[in-house]
């Protein structure tokens, strides 16, 4: 009994591990851009487009290495689009997000719709002798894919970057007040325009995950609103690194939860328990909005603010 | 050598008419690459898309009645735009409203009930969108949190829940197993308005609610209101307007909009409540809304042109196997061009000579 209930303790884990890497990685690259003061809502198509153009990669190159690489292009593509709009040409940067998520939305479509139905092998997991084989704990510290390893990789390298380099530094001087930061020298739209892009590799990433190794198959619309809770998951943790590591995992353990609640059947409808992921974002959001005050954010003061230099 | 943006003095008025125009020149030229790239002659695609519909009267009936929807949820949310509020969960109140008219005419279904149905459905769905709108504006005003995300979070659960009801306990008993409620009574139904088409009474609210809001925005004070709240709030806190206030106005009054759109759509062609009930109307409605700049005759305008989108994107698939998702690349694209073109009525681009790091010392 006591046996069965590890195993299944241990699934969950594993399961939960798996569904917050992508929006742990998504994350992760808008917490960049939004510290740079650009607010990116264009984070669902760029996953997308990493999802379709990861899938594709892969499957012509027969490499998840080529798919994570055609997942990030794609997604630095689209992110290229937002900043030459936004920063470029001025434009609102809710606007343009939206634009980004629709225009990837569609032309993931139109990429995946050739690879609907077929597999990829899926990426391979870290086997270390001994390590891996030990109970409980080895697949879950030591038998994961390269993509678990590189998100939270990717959260200590962000966090040593904001807080411990210059670059960073300034980083944060432009999201906080773009205005000094220019009359200071500092060239804001070069620094948000490498932000963004920065964050559009992430999301990248992190939709390609989806295909390479959480489901080794495309299906068009397959991010389900990941790219959205992503964006949720920057504001729940305040635009601190560390607590976005919190927030993905507690996420993840969310979206497995309500789907091993709906194979066990309690006779809830099984829409209400998939409704969860986006109920508890609404509530998060209320809760932290409201503690706001009381937590410590480190939220950017010019958020979503247009700037032009004058010179 | 270098570009930069430079803000004009003034509003460029001719940009400001031209700037859609200028939008959908640029999209149909990036169509037609698109076209090309994917093997499809981009002058004969070009020519399915958007001048096959408007010349047989089918294709312009169906215009009209998919137009009907875009053009009132797009109404609503120029207003949230307007006054710097940004509701873009309009699918979900266009779903729930969709729902909430629907549980009268699953009530009453086969009850031989009068012809009071009908209107009391409309104000139910009205409601219904209005109520789920409200929501978000309740988050936001109340709590700080962000409108847009809990407004989009909303979406996918209103989807669930319209799934939950017709596959669930609202689902026809008679209907094969198919997730669809019975078919609305004709009491039900919103009229036909031409005999012989689809072209139903919809239309004709949303023709009323394009000048209402003409009213609203030109003759008011609130219309005036929101204005001044989105484009100068410093000067709407002076003037002493409620920012709040108004955020819970422009949210109720767009949620009302979609979900009225959203009873009439299923009262209407759809004719019962199921799943797809929209292709999505209310992320389109966002495209509508700014292709239109945020004005109600524009937006009535971009209406018919986005819904003849729709159409054209559909012959386009049956008559030359184009891909259906080209229409929202499409769109998107469109939304693209439409906000860099809008932002050369506030600037112009100026060439700078020089080297482009000079402007920069070093610190």
């Amino acid at each position: 009994m006591a046996r069965q209930l590890m195993g299944l303790l241990e699934a969950i884990i594993l399961a939960v591990l798996a569904a917050s890497t992508p929006l742990l990685l998504a994350a992760a690259g808008e917490l960049v851009a939004e510290r740079a003061g650009v607010l990116n809502l264009g984070v669902e198509g760029m996953m997308i487009m990493g999802a379709a153009c990861g899938f594709a990669g892969a499957y012509v190159a027969g490499s998840t290495l080529v798919g994570a690489l055609c997942g990030m292009l794609a997604g630095t593509a689209l992110a290229a689009i937002f900043a030459l709009l936004t920063l470029g040409l001025a434009v609102n940067q809710v606007a343009t997000g939206l634009a980004l998520t629709i225009l990837g939305i569609g032309l993931s479509g139109l990429i995946g719709a050739g690879f609907v139905g077929e597999k990829i092998v899926p990426a391979p997991q870290l086997h270390l002798p001994f390590l891996t084989d030990l109970p409980f704990v080895g697949r879950i510290l030591f038998g994961q894919d390269a993509f678990v390893y590189l998100s939270l990789a990717l959260i200590a390298a962000i966090w040593w970057f904001i807080y411990r380099t210059r670059a960073g530094l300034v980083l944060r001087a432009v999201g906080d007040n773009h205005a000094s930061a220019h009359a200071l020298g500092y060239p804001v739209l070069t620094i948000r325009t490498v932000a963004v892009l920065f964050g559009g590799a992430c999301a990248g990433l992190g939709g390609a995950y989806l295909p390479l190794a959480y489901t080794p198959f495309f299906i068009p619309g397959m991010t389900a609103g990941r790219g959205w809770i992503a964006l949720a998951l920057v504001v729940f943790a305040s635009w601190l690194p560390g607590r976005l590591v919190a927030g993905a995992y507690l996420f993840g353990a969310v979206t497995i939860l309500q789907l091993h609640a709906q194979g066990a059947g309690f006779g809830i409808p099984s829409q209400l328990m998939s409704s969860l992921p986006y109920l508890a974002t609404i509530l998060v959001l209320v809760v932290i909005s409201r503690a706001r005050g009381t937590l410590r954010s480190a939220s950017p003061a010019s958020l979503g603010l247009v700037f032009v230099p004058d010179r | 050598m270098r570009l930069a943006l430079e803000p004009r003095a003034e509003r460029s008025a001719a940009i400001a008419i031209a700037s859609p125009l200028i939008a959908i020149a640029f999209t149909l030229v990036t169509m037609a690459v698109l076209f090309a790239i994917i093997g499809k002659n981009p002058l004969a695609a070009l020519w399915v898309y958007f001048i096959d519909p408007l010349s047989d009267a089918y294709s312009l009936q169906e215009i009209v009645v998919k137009a009907t929807p875009l053009v009132m949820i797009a109404l609503g949310l120029s207003l949230c735009y307007l006054a710097n509020v940004w509701n873009i969960g309009a699918e979900g109140q266009f779903l729930i409203g969709a729902v909430a008219g629907s549980w009268l005419a699953v009530k009453t279904n086969g009850t031989g009930a009068g012809h009071w149905v009908m209107p009391a459905m409309l104000v139910l769905g009205a409601l219904g969108g209005a109520l789920y709108a409200l929501i978000p504006a309740i988050c936001r005003v109340r709590f700080g949190a962000s409108e847009i995300l809990t407004s989009l979070m909303l979406v996918y659960v209103a989807d669930l829940f319209l799934d939950y009801l017709v596959r669930g306990p609202w689902r026809d008993p008679k209907g094969y197993n198919f997730p669809t409620t019975p078919d609305f009574d004709p009491v039900a139904t919103v009229p036909i308005l031409i005999e012989g088409s689809r072209v139903h009474a919809g239309a004709l609210i949303a023709l009323l609610a394009v000048a209402a809001a003409m009213l609203v925005l030109g003759r008011t004070i609130k219309g005036f209101e929101i204005k001044v709240v989105g484009s100068a709030p410093k000067a709407a806190r002076f003037g002493g307007f409620n920012a709040g206030q108004l955020a819970i106005l422009t949210f109720l009054v767009s949620g009302a909009l979609a979900g009225l759109s959203g009873i009439i759509e299923v009262a209407g062609p759809v004719g019962n409540l199921r799943p797809n009930i929209s292709p999505g109307y209310g992320f389109t409605a966002i495209i509508v809304a700014f292709l239109g700049r945020l004005n109600p005759i524009g937006i009535l305008i971009a209406g018919l042109f986005l819904a003849l989108t729709f159409i054209g994107g559909e012959q386009a698939q049956i008559s030359m196997r184009i891909p259906l998702d080209l229409t929202k690349v499409f769109q998107g694209i469109l939304l693209f061009y439409v906000l860099a073109c809008d932002s050369l009525i506030l600037y112009r681009l100026r060439l700078i000579p020089g080297h482009g790091k000079a402007a920069y010392g070093t610190p």
